[in-house]
């Protein structure tokens, strides 16, 4: 008698532990083995673009926020650089060493969950993820200080930020500095090594180079399979060109040199922290710009910056109204997800969610 | 009337069985005293194991939450001591649901199988000297049998839940404990061969220097085996709740999933009972006449802390790698100890076939060493897996990749 | 290798097995709020009000509803409004501020709070009355001459943080006494160069660009 079998169709999400939101895939498996993959999404789609036409440019602030709302300081920089370029201006220097430094402080936020979330995914029962949840609710506090919120910060403004830091944040942040490096080696000591995370994710769901330049893939995804491109590297922004870092790059874009990239970029961001905090120069945080903006009509923008999941851009379009005509969001975590098929077909049900968990995806971005 | 236990019964062993039995057995016939003894202790074993599953089920979550730097349940009594009592009437008041097209009887056997060989465990442990409700001979082999049940009990859960999660729950549990039983058994057999007995009292009288030491190397393969026959981390793939739901019990709620629940973690309980009476001695200890009770919890304590701890640390494996642990890793090191405890055994057994406790000390020096060096054999030869290779930021030029312009 | 890295793990689980846990048990426990938090019930100063509906207009949300009538009593100045309906609809606001900067008269302000959970969405609407007469603790969300250094561009790494002894540093919405609507005003704002916050409307000075608005368009800098 011979054993019939045959491939078995799994819904993985929208209500799935860890798809990372209302993330759904279609998953055909042979056994544990994935023979197809289909993904879908806009679970959670808001329209942000759509909204964003009828609201004012430093309304739609608010809509960027929650866009990846765990780095809602890099969206606003994102937002706020297209805004600039738009009406040709210039943030003062301090303004833009304040966003540097925020936008560092939400990029270790960011990568803090990503990794925690990632090891929470393989399997390790939540206790990384409570440590790096420790560690951003820090920074959290920090952004609390600065702009009375933690998660939707609305800090930015076109022309800067909003206001300048209170005084007790500068100790804070030297606190947190100082604390945050040991939390920090306690990870590296708790995961960096570890064994079983070893041969769980080396030499899983590799992305060569072609394939990642190919589905244009951005961000520590895109670093980890040996490519070293970063936007603030290659068209630096705001204060960056002022600071010095480097720019982690994995060798053979598996798992295990995602998680390793974002590790690392959590130091790099560190120093630039670090750096931020020493060069800051006093004076005026905010442009005088009136609190409805017009653009002159006609006008385009398109501002990008390395977010902590990848190019995060906005292009704006301006029709001299005081809303933007078109606002286009490029989002990272979309664009990774095209790498979907890549990593998934072929390797195991228990990889498949590992692998997600690596690339890092926030659906808030991905259904915008 | 004047009944008389057979002195050779298994249950002649056990003290309050007697004490019961006599008393209940001057004023009755001989079988119903019989069955009271015997249900008075049942209703003993049956309470501690599921109030053991409580106590367990909230000191996991407590050590587990000050583990990850929280507090972990606190609202229900004093130091959240009641949460498993207010889980439980949760549960109890929730409704009963089964899955359309499930397959309904199979559905709801499977609690009641996954809580009965736990119970049944709990007859042949020797809780103190002499506190065993059935002291029986073949004690290891009794264990060995009835805790396989709830393999059985696993895979109908998963078969009968239509549910496709629960179906790839219900595979790899019972691909790994069919293949974890293997090396446990081989590494029990060293144990066995030591004390010459199979009865777990026996067991416990012969570690005049506690088997851990004797047999670090079984212990490790006991360990790891009993982590994976329970779906405890780092081999839970049968539950892996950020990849299959909730594994074989994902359709489960109610008072079912409670008993599931129980039988999950009065499992770890009578485990560590187990793992503290072949390995860490047992009821023996300094005043082990009077405290034996106390030395036998406080091992089975330090076991379950253990289990808690790993589970606290490690992510979990992939089946395949679980498996390939079990066959690769785990089956050849239980062979060697086997290997060299027979050797040990034979070699210094004295004219009766017994061994010293000088005896013991020297087949630890051994035992020690071989344990050691197995380790690193069998670890190398993974090596290149899981070896960090040294990787600084560079720019790495990639053969393939046309140069990006930037603009 | 050979799980001594396995090893470590479970000694920094140890280690933090000993640490004091880092999560507040909140209804007992609270963390301390920044005084910039933004929160729930708005603080409004109806003396400062002018019912210009700035707030409304900037509202992304659009969930301020006011309404006005005229007053009568200042008709050579142009007149007064008099506010009928002022709803702040708090069940759907992000609390993002934006009306809080809008606002060119420090008539309204954040509040601090966050617990302020109903049975029913009705309930959820701030009326004109409960802004009225509630207690005023504003929140120092865009209001800098709260914190106190309204104008001083020397914040930086370095200078002296919490002066000791003084007040305007340390204060505390949600404890210290509320904040009357004279408490809370700048003395000058940018976009109303001679016009005082919080006067009435007969005390405005006699010049041209008195109430001038700046001009829509930005700067033709650059």
């Amino acid at each position: 008698m011979t054993i019939r079998t045959e491939p078995v169709t799994v819904n993985v999400g929208p209500q799935h532990p860890s798809t990372h939101g209302v993330f759904r895939v279609r998953i055909t498996f042979d056994g544990e083995d994935i023979v197809e993959v289909e993904p879908v999404f806009g679970y959670l789609h808001r329209g942000s673009e759509k909204l964003a036409e009828e609201r004012n440019y430093v309304q739609v602030i608010t809509l960027t926020d929650r866009l990846d709302y765990t780095s809602s300081m890099i969206n606003n920089q994102a937002y706020c650089l297209a805004v600039e370029k738009l009406l040709e201006v210039e943030p003062p220097p301090r303004a833009k060493y304040l966003r540097t430094l925020t936008a560092e402080l939400q990029r270790i936020a960011s990568h803090l969950i990503a990794v925690g979330f990632f090891v929470q995914e393989l399997g390790a029962f939540g206790t990384p993820l409570m440590y790096s949840f420790r560690s951003r609710e820090r920074i959290l506090d920090l952004f609390e200080m600065l702009c009375g919120a933690r998660v939707t910060v609305s800090y930015m403004r076109p022309g800067g930020v909003f206001a300048d830091a209170p005084r007790d944040f500068w100790p804070a942040l030297d606190r947190f500095l100082e604390d945050f490096e040991e939390e920090l080696a306690e990870m590296e000591q708790l995961l960096l090594e570890n064994e079983i995370l070893m041969v769980r994710t080396r030499g899983v769901s590799p992305i060569p180079a072609e394939v990642a330049i190919n589905c244009s893939v951005s961000g520590p995804v895109l670093r980890a399979s040996g490519i070293n491109w970063d936007w603030r590297k290659q068209e630096p922004y705001d204060a960056y060109d002022q600071v010095e870092f480097d720019v982690p790059i994995g060798s053979n874009g598996d798992n295990y040199d995602r998680f390793w990239v974002r590790m690392q970029e959590i130091h790099q961001s560190l120093r630039i922290v670090r750096q931020c905090i020493a060069q800051i120069e006093p004076g005026q945080v905010r442009l005088d710009l009136p609190l409805v903006l017009r653009p002159e009509a006609g006008r385009e923008a398109y501002g990008r910056v390395e977010a902590s999941k990848g190019e995060l851009a906005f292009y704006l379009v301006s029709d001299g109204g005081i809303s933007p005509y078109r606002c286009k969001i490029r989002s990272p975590s979309l664009i990774n997800l095209t790498i979907i098929e890549h990593l998934l077909v072929g390797w195991k049900l228990a990889d498949m969610i590992v692998s997600l968990g690596s690339i890092d995806i926030n659906m808030g971005e991905v259904d915008r | 009337m004047n009944c008389q236990l057979a002195s050779d019964s298994v249950l002649y062993a056990n003290g309050l069985y007697r004490v019961v039995y006599n008393v209940a057995g001057s004023f009755l016939p001989c079988w119903l005293a019989y069955l009271i003894a015997g249900l008075v202790i049942i209703f003993i074993l049956v309470n501690a194991v599921l109030l053991g599953a409580a106590v367990i089920t909230w000191g996991e979550r407590r050590v587990l939450g000050r583990f990850q730097n929280r507090v972990g349940p606190n609202r229900w009594g004093p130091f959240g001591m009641f949460q498993p009592i207010a889980d439980l009437l949760k549960l109890l008041t929730k409704e009963d649901l089964r899955p359309q097209g499930s397959d309904r009887i199979v559905f709801a056997l499977v609690p009641i199988l996954m809580v009965a060989p736990l119970i049944l465990l709990t007859a042949v442990i020797p809780f103190a000297k002499n506190a065993a409700l059935a002291s029986l001979n073949v004690g290891v082999l009794y264990i060995l049998a009835v805790s396989s049940v709830s393999s059985v009990a696993i895979f109908m859960a998963g078969w009968s839940s239509n549910n496709r999660y629960a179906m790839f729950g219900a595979a790899r549990a019972v691909a790994v404990l069919i293949s974890y039983e293997v090396p446990v058994v081989l590494s029990l057999l060293g144990v066995v061969m030591v004390a010459a007995s199979m009865s777990l009292g026996s067991i416990v009288e012969a570690q005049a220097l506690p088997f851990i030491l004797v047999m670090p190397m079984a212990f490790l393969v006991f360990l790891a085996g009993m982590s994976a026959e329970l779906n405890r981390s780092p081999f839970d793939v049968a539950e892996a709740e950020s990849e299959i739901i909730a594994g074989y019990h994902t359709e489960y709620s109610g008072v079912r999933f409670a008993l599931i629940q129980a039988a999950e973690f009065g499992g770890v309980g009578v485990v560590a009972a187990i793992a503290a009476v072949l390995f860490l001695g047992g009821w023996s200890g300094p005043w082990s006449e009077y405290l034996g009770w106390l030395w036998f919890l406080l091992k089975t304590g330090v076991v379950v802390f253990l289990f808690i701890w790993f589970r606290a640390t490690y992510p979990r494996l992939r089946i395949d790698q679980i498996m390939a642990f079990s066959w690769k890793f785990l089956l050849p090191l239980s062979m060697i100890n086997l290997a060299a405890v027979t050797l040990e055994v034979f070699f210094l057994r004295g004219d009766d076939g017994s061994l010293t406790t000088a005896d013991l000390g020297i087949m630890a020096a051994i035992n020690i060493v071989v344990t050691v060096v197995s380790v690193i054999v069998f670890g190398n030869l993974i090596r290149d897996r899981v070896t960090l290779r040294t990787r600084q930021p560079q720019q790495v030029a990639v053969p393939g990749v046309p140069t990006i312009e930037v603009s | 290798m050979y799980g001594l890295a396995m090893v470590k793990g479970l000694m920094v689980t140890l280690k933090n097995l000993t640490r004091k846990p880092f999560t507040v048990q909140y209804p007992e426990e609270r963390v301390r709020q920044h005084p910039r938090f933004r929160g729930e019930e708005f603080v409004w100063y109806e003396e400062r009000c002018t019912g210009c509906a700035s707030c409304a207009k900037y509202c992304p949300l659009g969930i301020i509803r006011i309404e006005t009538s005229p007053s009568g009593s200042a008709i050579p100045q142009g007149d007064k409004y008099r506010l009928e309906v002022f709803d702040i609809e708090l069940q759907r606001c992000m609390f993002c501020g934006l009306c809080v900067e809008a606002c060119p008269y420090d008539a309204l302000f954040m509040g601090s709070g966050f617990e302020q959970g109903q049975y029913s969405r009705k309930n959820m609407i701030i009326t004109i009355d409960q802004l009225r007469n509630a207690e005023k603790h504003p929140s120092t969300w865009f209001r800098p001459q709260l914190e106190g250094y309204e104008g001083d561009t020397s914040i930086r790494r370095g200078t002296p943080t919490i002066a000791q002894g003084d007040s305007r540093f340390t204060y505390d919405p949600r404890g210290g006494p509320p904040l009357g609507w004279r408490e809370v005003g700048r003395e000058a704002w940018r976009w109303h160069q001679k016009e005082k916050a919080g006067m009435r409307l007969g005390q405005i000075p006699e010049t041209p660009e008195s109430a001038g608005e700046k001009a829509p368009e930005p700067r033709a800098d650059d």
